[in-house]
C-alpha cells in the first residue's frame, strides 16, 4: 500500500493512499466536528462542519470528502474556520425546530454535541419555526421532519449497507426533505425491511422508535462501520470454515 | 364617578397577574377581577406531536410542579396504550407525587406566604419576603428551605433531576428506586417531621392570635369543592375517583370518572383574562363555582388514613366549627395554608409507608404496548388541585386535540370572590374619589390570592417573573390610579 505524507496544522502525518483529509486530521490527533460523516458510509460533504484550509488555495474544503494528496499543507483551525463552523451549526438550529427539552435524542444527539463543541450559546439567525409533519405510519419507527438536518445518513445506510434504498431527498432549498419510497408514508413502502439501521445512524431525534419518549433514544452509530468491516474481512466465517460458494458471491449459480 | 383600583403586578405568586377593583358611581365596590395576563398556547402547539412526547412537553409548562403534568400525561398515555402499569410503577409514581406535594407546599408556606404571617401585614414590603424571614427567624427559614429540599431531592433520586425529569412515561416509570436513595429518604424523614411539627405549632398560635380576622374575611363563602378520593373515600392524590362536596357537607357527586369530565365540568371564558373559568356544569356559570387544591382534598375526603394526619385534619375541621362526621366543611380560603401543612404531614407519613414497602423495589416498572385507543383523559392531584389532561390522537399516535384543565383555573371564580371580600373588608366603602390605595390593602388583596397558591404559568399553559399591579378604573375603563411593586 502506498503512503501519502502531508502536514496537518504543521504536524507531519503519513496516511494510506486514498485516505481523506478527515482521516489525515485524525492521524494528527485533530478531531474535526462532523454531522453527515459516518465511518462505513460514503462521504457526501453535506454538513460543512469539517471544512479545512489548504495552502495554495483560498477555497475551504470539506475534509471528509477530500482525498489526501502528497505534500498537502492542511490547516484545521483559524478564526475564520471557527466562525464558519459555528455559523453552520447556528443555521441548523435556526432552520428546523430543534427543541432539546422534550426530544427523544436529548443527551445522545450529535447536533447538540457539535453545538457545544463550536461554542454556540445562541443562534444569531432568527428561527424559522417551519411547519413540518411527523410520519408515524411505520409500526415501529417514526420520522419527525422537525429534527431532520438532511445529513442523508439514513439515505446512505439504507442504500449502501441494507440495500433497500427506501430513503431519498425531494424538493430543493428550504423545501428539501427526506422522503420514503416514492414520497409515500413510510409504513406503506414495501422496500423497507424494518431493519432500523436508519434510526440507529440518525444524528438527531428525527428518526426514532415510536415508543421512545424524551431522552430515550440510545443509537448505535457505529453500526455501518462494524457491518462494513465484518463484510470486508469476512467475519461471518465460522472458525475458519468458508460459507457455501453461492453465499460467497462471485460463485457460479448452482442451478 | 366610577373608578377601578388596579393592583398590577401581583407579587409572590407563580406567574404574571393584576387585580382590578371596580367601583360604581357612588364609589362602592362593585366587582373584583383577577386578571391573568400571560398566554402560552400549549394546547395548540402540541398538535401534530407524538403522544409519547406529551410528558416531556407538558412538564415544561411549569418549573414548580412539572411532576403534576408529567404524571397526568403519563396516566393519559397509559390509557392510550390501554395497559395496567406494574404495581411498583404505581407506587413509585405515588412517591414522586408525594415528594412534589411536599416541596411545593413547603415553598408556598415558608417562602411565599409565611412572611405575611410572621413579619406582619404592615411590615415594609422590601423586607416582607423570604429574605426578611431569614433575617427575623433564620432557623425557621432554614428548616423550611430544607423541607422543600427534602421533597426536591426525592424527585431527583427518582427521576435523575429535580426539575423536568422525564421519568414517568406511558406504561409506568423508567427506573426503580435505588437502595441508597431509600436509605437517604429514611434518614431525612425525622428532620422533615420535626420541621412540620414546628410549623404547625407556630401557625396554630398565629391562628389563635393575630390571624383571626383573616380567617373570617379571606374568602370565607360557600362553594363546591372537588378532588380525588380513594375508592374507600379517603384522601387521594393520584389514582381514585372524583368527588364533589357542597359547603353544607352534602356529597353532590361521587365516584365520578375523569373520562366523563366534560359531562360535569365546563369552561367559561372572559375577555379580560387568559385564565379560563371552569364551573360545575349542572349548576351553570357562575353558580357552579368550585374550589380545588389542598383544602378541597381535605374537605371531600372522609379521612386521610394515617394517624398523625388524621389528628391534624380533625383539628383543622374542629377549628372551623366543623366535625369529622360530615356536616359543615371548612369554607374559608385562608384555611388553604393550614390544609397545606396538614397535607405535608399526610405526605411524610405516606412516604414512610411507601419507602418501607418491599414492592416498591420490584424491578418491573414499565408495561410496554403500542397504541390501542385514540382518546383518553388522565388526572393527577397537583399541589394546587385537580389536573386534567385530555388527548385525542390519530391512528399514528399523533396528537389531534389537547385540553388541559389546570388547578388554578378551577379556583378562578373563588379567587375573584376572595379578592372582592377582602377589598370590602379593608377599603372604606364608599371609596372617596381621591382615596389612595393603602399598602396594607395592596398586600392583603395579594395575600388573598396567595391562599390559593396560584400557578399562572400552568394555568395559562407564561414565562417570566411575576410581580402584582393594582389599578383603579373608572366605569369607562379609564385608569384613575395605579400602584405596583417591582
Amino acid at each position: 500500500m502506498s503512503v501519502i505524507t502531508l502536514t496537518v496544522d504543521g504536524c507531519d502525518v503519513a496516511v494510506p493512499a486514498g485516505a481523506s483529509l478527515l482521516q489525515a486530521a485524525g492521524a494528527a490527533g485533530v478531531k474535526l466536528p462532523t454531522l453527515c460523516h459516518l465511518d462505513g458510509l460514503t462521504p457526501v460533504g453535506a454538513c460543512r462542519l469539517c471544512l479545512v484550509a489548504l495552502e495554495g488555495t483560498t477555497k475551504l474544503l470539506p475534509a471528509c470528502a477530500t482525498e489526501a494528496a502528497e505534500g498537502m499543507a492542511v490547516s484545521t483551525t483559524s478564526p475564520e474556520l471557527r466562525e464558519y463552523r459555528r455559523m453552520a451549526v447556528e443555521l441548523f438550529f435556526a432552520e428546523g425546530n430543534h427543541i432539546c427539552a422534550y426530544c427523544v435524542s436529548n443527551g445522545a444527539c450529535e447536533l447538540q454535541d457539535v453545538a457545544v463543541t463550536v461554542g454556540m450559546d445562541h443562534s444569531r439567525f432568527p428561527y424559522r419555526y417551519p411547519q413540518r409533519p411527523v410520519d408515524a405510519s411505520h409500526p415501529w419507527f417514526a420520522l419527525d421532519h422537525n429534527h431532520c438536518i438532511l445529513c442523508t445518513r439514513c439515505v446512505r445506510v439504507c442504500d449502501e449497507i441494507e440495500g433497500a434504498h427506501v430513503w431519498d431527498l425531494a424538493e430543493r432549498g428550504s423545501d428539501c426533505r427526506i422522503i420514503s419510497g416514492l414520497d409515500q408514508p413510510w409504513g406503506e413502502v414495501e422496500a423497507c425491511t424494518s431493519c432500523g439501521k436508519c434510526v440507529e445512524v440518525c444524528p438527531t431525534g428525527a428518526l426514532f422508535h415510536r415508543e421512545d419518549g424524551t431522552s430515550e433514544k440510545h443509537p448505535h452509530r457505529e453500526l455501518p462501520f462494524q457491518l462494513r468491516l465484518a463484510r470486508e474481512q469476512g467475519q461471518w466465517r465460522n472458525q475458519g470454515q468458508a460459507l457455501p460458494q453461492a453465499l460467497e458471491g462471485g460463485g457460479e449459480d448452482p442451478s | 364617578m366610577t373608578r377601578t383600583i388596579v393592583i398590577d403586578p401581583v407579587t409572590r405568586i407563580e406567574g404574571h397577574a393584576k387585580i382590578s377593583l371596580h367601583l360604581d358611581a357612588e364609589g362602592r365596590l362593585q366587582d373584583a377581577r383577577f386578571h391573568v395576563v400571560e398566554y402560552r398556547g400549549f394546547e395548540k402547539f402540541c398538535e401534530g406531536h407524538p403522544f409519547t412526547e406529551m410528558a416531556g412537553i407538558t412538564a415544561r409548562i411549569c418549573g414548580i410542579c412539572p411532576v403534576s403534568h408529567l404524571l397526568a400525561a403519563a396516566r393519559t398515555g397509559d390509557k392510550l396504550l390501554a395497559v395496567q402499569i406494574p404495581p411498583a410503577a404505581d407506587k413509585l409514581r405515588r412517591l414522586l407525587n408525594l415528594a412534589q406535594l411536599t416541596q411545593s407546599h413547603a415553598l408556598s408556606f415558608f417562602h411565599l406566604s409565611s412572611p405575611d404571617f410572621l413579619l406582619g401585614w404592615e411590615c415594609d414590603p422590601a423586607r416582607r419576603n423570604v429574605f426578611g424571614l431569614m433575617a427575623a427567624d433564620p432557623d425557621l427559614a432554614r428548616a423550611g428551605i430544607r423541607l422543600r429540599q427534602f421533597g426536591q431531592q426525592i424527585l431527583e433520586l427518582l427521576g435523575g433531576r429535580k426539575i423536568h425529569a422525564a421519568w414517568a412515561v406511558p406504561g409506568g416509570v423508567r427506573t426503580s428506586l435505588s437502595a441508597e436513595a431509600k436509605v437517604w429518604i429514611l434518614e431525612r424523614l425525622p428532620e422533615a417531621r420535626a420541621t412540620i411539627t414546628q410549623a404547625l405549632s407556630l401557625y396554630k398560635r398565629l391562628l389563635d392570635g393575630p390571624l383571626q380576622r383573616e380567617q373570617r374575611v379571606f374568602g370565607d363563602f360557600p362553594s363546591l369543592f372537588l378532588g380525588l378520593v380513594s375508592r374507600e373515600g379517603r384522601w387521594e392524590h393520584l389514582d381514585g375517583v372524583l368527588r364533589i362536596r357542597a359547603a353544607d357537607g352534602t356529597i353532590v357527586a361521587d365516584g365520578l370518572c375523569e373520562d366523563d369530565y366534560a359531562s360535569f365540568l365546563a369552561e367559561a371564558v372572559e375577555p379580560w383574562s387568559y385564565l379560563k373559568f371552569p364551573y360545575y356544569r349542572p349548576l351553570g356559570y357562575p353558580e357552579g363555582m368550585y374550589r380545588v387544591g389542598p383544602l378541597a382534598r381535605l374537605n371531600v375526603c372522609d379521612g386521610i388514613g394515617t394517624p398523625w394526619a388524621d389528628a391534624e385534619l380533625a383539628e383543622l375541621r374542629a377549628r372551623s366549627g366543623t366535625t369529622d362526621s360530615g356536616g359543615h366543611i371548612v369554607t374559608s380560603s385562608f384555611a388553604y395554608h393550614h390544609a397545606r401543612l396538614v397535607e405535608i404531614v399526610a405526605c411524610l407519613e405516606a412516604i414512610e409507608l411507601l419507602v418501607n414497602d418491599a414492592e416498591l423495589m420490584d424491578r418491573h416498572t414499565r408495561s410496554r404496548a403500542g397504541l390501542n385507543r385514540l382518546e383518553a383523559v388522565g388526572v393527577s392531584e397537583a399541589p394546587r388541585g385537580t389536573l386534567f389532561h385530555h388527548y385525542r390522537v390519530n391512528e399514528q399516535g399523533l396528537i389531534e386535540r389537547v385540553n388541559l384543565i389546570i388547578a388554578t383555573g378551577q379556583n378562578n371564580l373563588a379567587m375573584n370572590r376572595t379578592v372582592l371580600q377582602i377589598a370590602r373588608e379593608f377599603i372604606a366603602d364608599p371609596v372617596a374619589p381621591d382615596q389612595e390605595i393603602p399598602e396594607p390593602l395592596l398586600n392583603r388583596v395579594e395575600a388573598g390570592i396567595r391562599c390559593f397558591d396560584p400557578c399562572l404559568s400552568c394555568s395559562t399553559h407564561a414565562a417570566g417573573q411575576m410581580p402584582l399591579r393594582l389599578q383603579l378604573l373608572a366605569v369607562d375603563g379609564t385608569v384613575l390610579a395605579e400602584r405596583s411593586r417591582p
